[in-house]
């Protein structure tokens, strides 16, 4: 006698197969926020929030961080984003699909799993040394702009891509040129996907430790100008958990970095949201 | 009076040819059918009078003239509005029906809120959609109905103020009531503007044409009044194709 599996059966043991992975996944995900925010909110005082880093940074706040971070994230996405946009805009819209595209898609796929700290040991040689521009937010913000550059070009061509070919038949067919079409149809119906490829790369890069410790370093002072050298939260975090300065500070820092990942996340989706339900 | 002469028009896709030595000239104020196969060059037909054939990378060879000016010496873009194109699927563009039908006449010049109001307005009334929109010109064209989206394409079209408007199958998606009343906005506006109807519907042909074409295999077979060709067609594959043998 054969035992076989009925198809009822075989749908229960897959279904719950399937339950089971997204469970793990989810409950690991909340595990490690909640550890995180449980050891590090008790930390979370208006003074540690705004004030000034003492003593290595047993003492006082982390604002030099918060601000360096911020500066060298939006830096990073300022110079980025037009490149990534714009070059995905080429390659989808003006090189046919040919041997370019396929290179340079390679090129960036490769370049998109590239350890960060080869990105830091080029941003350091490059930019700190070659360029002259120092330990710096600049040196750091452009650093962090080559390393996402690849996924958002990637992230952005594949969006662009997707917009359907008929959408630009019927501006064609309407009499309107390439960049109307690109500008006015192709780039609001794929702004979902670009954003996508965007929040990615900011992730990427504000949580960043080995890219920029190289090229931005570890000052503790107030960022003045994109020429200050500064310590981002990740550095941070790093340096006090690795120095053992303070782990009830260090997991304060971490508990501020997630909580500002999330808030972007959150801002970015609703925005998303907002104009999906605006154009669709 | 001749609003369209082809002469000698050839098109070939990568090596493929689409269209072998057309003839024809289209008349002011008709509606012209283009029957016949699938693959018989009726939509590169349309795609070469438009130019539009250029984004799929062909190219053909011969003359086409609208209004006896060759169509390389008009402005791509001028060209493209005076001849309409309607798709087989209805696609509205992402956006409200207003921004559907004011995109077109806004790549063309500067125009103001009231004249774009009197746009919209107009060609929504010309394609029969104007009562059944009315109260929502800010929503979604995505929501409407499959019938109400190819009307309102067909409006998007009118909203140019072109003076040839070729429809591809325009109703193979769509139920007969809504076919009904695209047939009906075809034979109002037939006065103002010249019709092209490709159609695999030979009935239909026959309900809305003044002249009807009929094309296989790329090459124009015959083409006669509608009447005509529908009861005594002169060339036997163009009996065989009527009467259903093939196609």
């Amino acid at each position: 006698m054969t035992f076989r599996i009925g198809p009822r059966t075989s749908q229960i043991i897959a279904y719950s197969i399937l339950l089971l992975m997204t469970a793990i996944m989810v409950v690991v995900l909340f595990f490690i926020i909640f550890y995180i925010l449980k050891n590090g909110l008790g930390q979370l005082t208006l003074e540690f929030l705004t004030d000034k880093t003492r003593e290595m940074g047993e003492e006082g706040g982390i604002l030099p961080s918060i601000l360096g971070t911020v500066f060298i994230t939006v830096f990073a996405l300022l110079i980025a984003t037009p490149l990534g946009v714009g070059s995905a805009v080429y390659l989808v819209e003006y090189t046919r699909g040919g041997l370019i595209r396929r290179i340079i898609s390679f090129g960036a796929d490769c370049l998109a799993g590239v350890p960060s700290i080869i990105f830091g040991l080029f941003g350091f040689i490059f930019f700190v040394i070659t360029m002259n521009f120092g330990w710096s937010i600049l040196s750091g913000g452009l650093t962090l702009a080559v390393m996402i550059l690849p996924t958002i070009i990637r992230t952005s061509e594949e969006a662009i891509k997707a917009v359907p070919h008929t959408y630009r038949e019927i501006s064609y067919s309407l009499g309107g040129g390439k960049l109307d079409t690109i500008v006015k149809i192709v780039l609001p119906t794929a702004l979902p996907g670009i954003l996508t490829g965007v929040i990615l790369g900011v992730g990427r890069a504000i949580g960043e430790t080995a890219a920029v410790i190289f090229t931005a370093g570890s000052s503790l002072g107030m960022p003045v100008s994109v020429f200050s050298s500064t310590r981002t939260l990740a550095v941070h975090f790093y340096i006090l958990a690795r120095e053992g300065i303070s782990m009830p500070k260090a997991y304060g820092t971490a508990a501020v970095l997630i909580i500002i990942i999330l808030a972007i996340n959150f801002v970015a989706y609703r925005m998303m949201h907002r104009f999906i339900a605006r154009y669709y | 009076m001749e609003k369209i002469v082809i002469q000698d028009l050839c098109l070939y896709y990568d090596g493929h040819q689409a269209l072998r030595s057309i003839d024809l000239s289209v008349e002011s104020n008709e509606i012209m059918a283009v029957i016949g196969p699938a693959n018989s060059g009726k939509s590169s037909l349309l795609r070469a009078l438009n130019r539009l054939y250029e984004i799929d990378n062909a190219r053909i060879t011969g003359k086409i003239a609208l209004d006896g000016r060759d169509i390389f010496d008009i402005p791509l873009n001028d060209l493209r509005r005076r001849i309409g194109l309607i798709f087989a699927t209805p696609v509205v563009l992402p956006g409200s029906i207003r921004k559907n039908l004011s995109y077109g006449p806004r790549l063309h010049r500067r125009i103001g809120k009231a004249e774009t109001e009197e746009l919209v307005c107009h060609a929504l009334v010309s394609a029969n959609l104007w009562d059944e929109v009315k109260d929502r010109l800010d929503d979604s064209a995505a929501r409407l109905s499959g019938g109400q989206q190819q009307r309102l394409c067909i409006a998007r079209t009118l909203a140019m103020q072109p003076e040839v408007i070729m429809m591809d199958e325009p109703c193979s998606g769509l139920d007969p009531v809504s076919t009904a009343k695209i047939e009906a906005t075809m034979l109002e506006l037939k006065n103002e503007y010249v019709f092209i109807l490709v159609t695999n519907n030979t009935k239909q042909a026959a309900r809305v044409s003044d002249r009807t074409a009929f094309f296989l295999s790329g090459e124009l077979i015959e083409i006669g009044k509608t009447q005509k060709l529908f009861t005594s067609p002169v060339d036997i594959r163009t009996d065989d194709y009527i009467r259903g043998r093939f196609g």
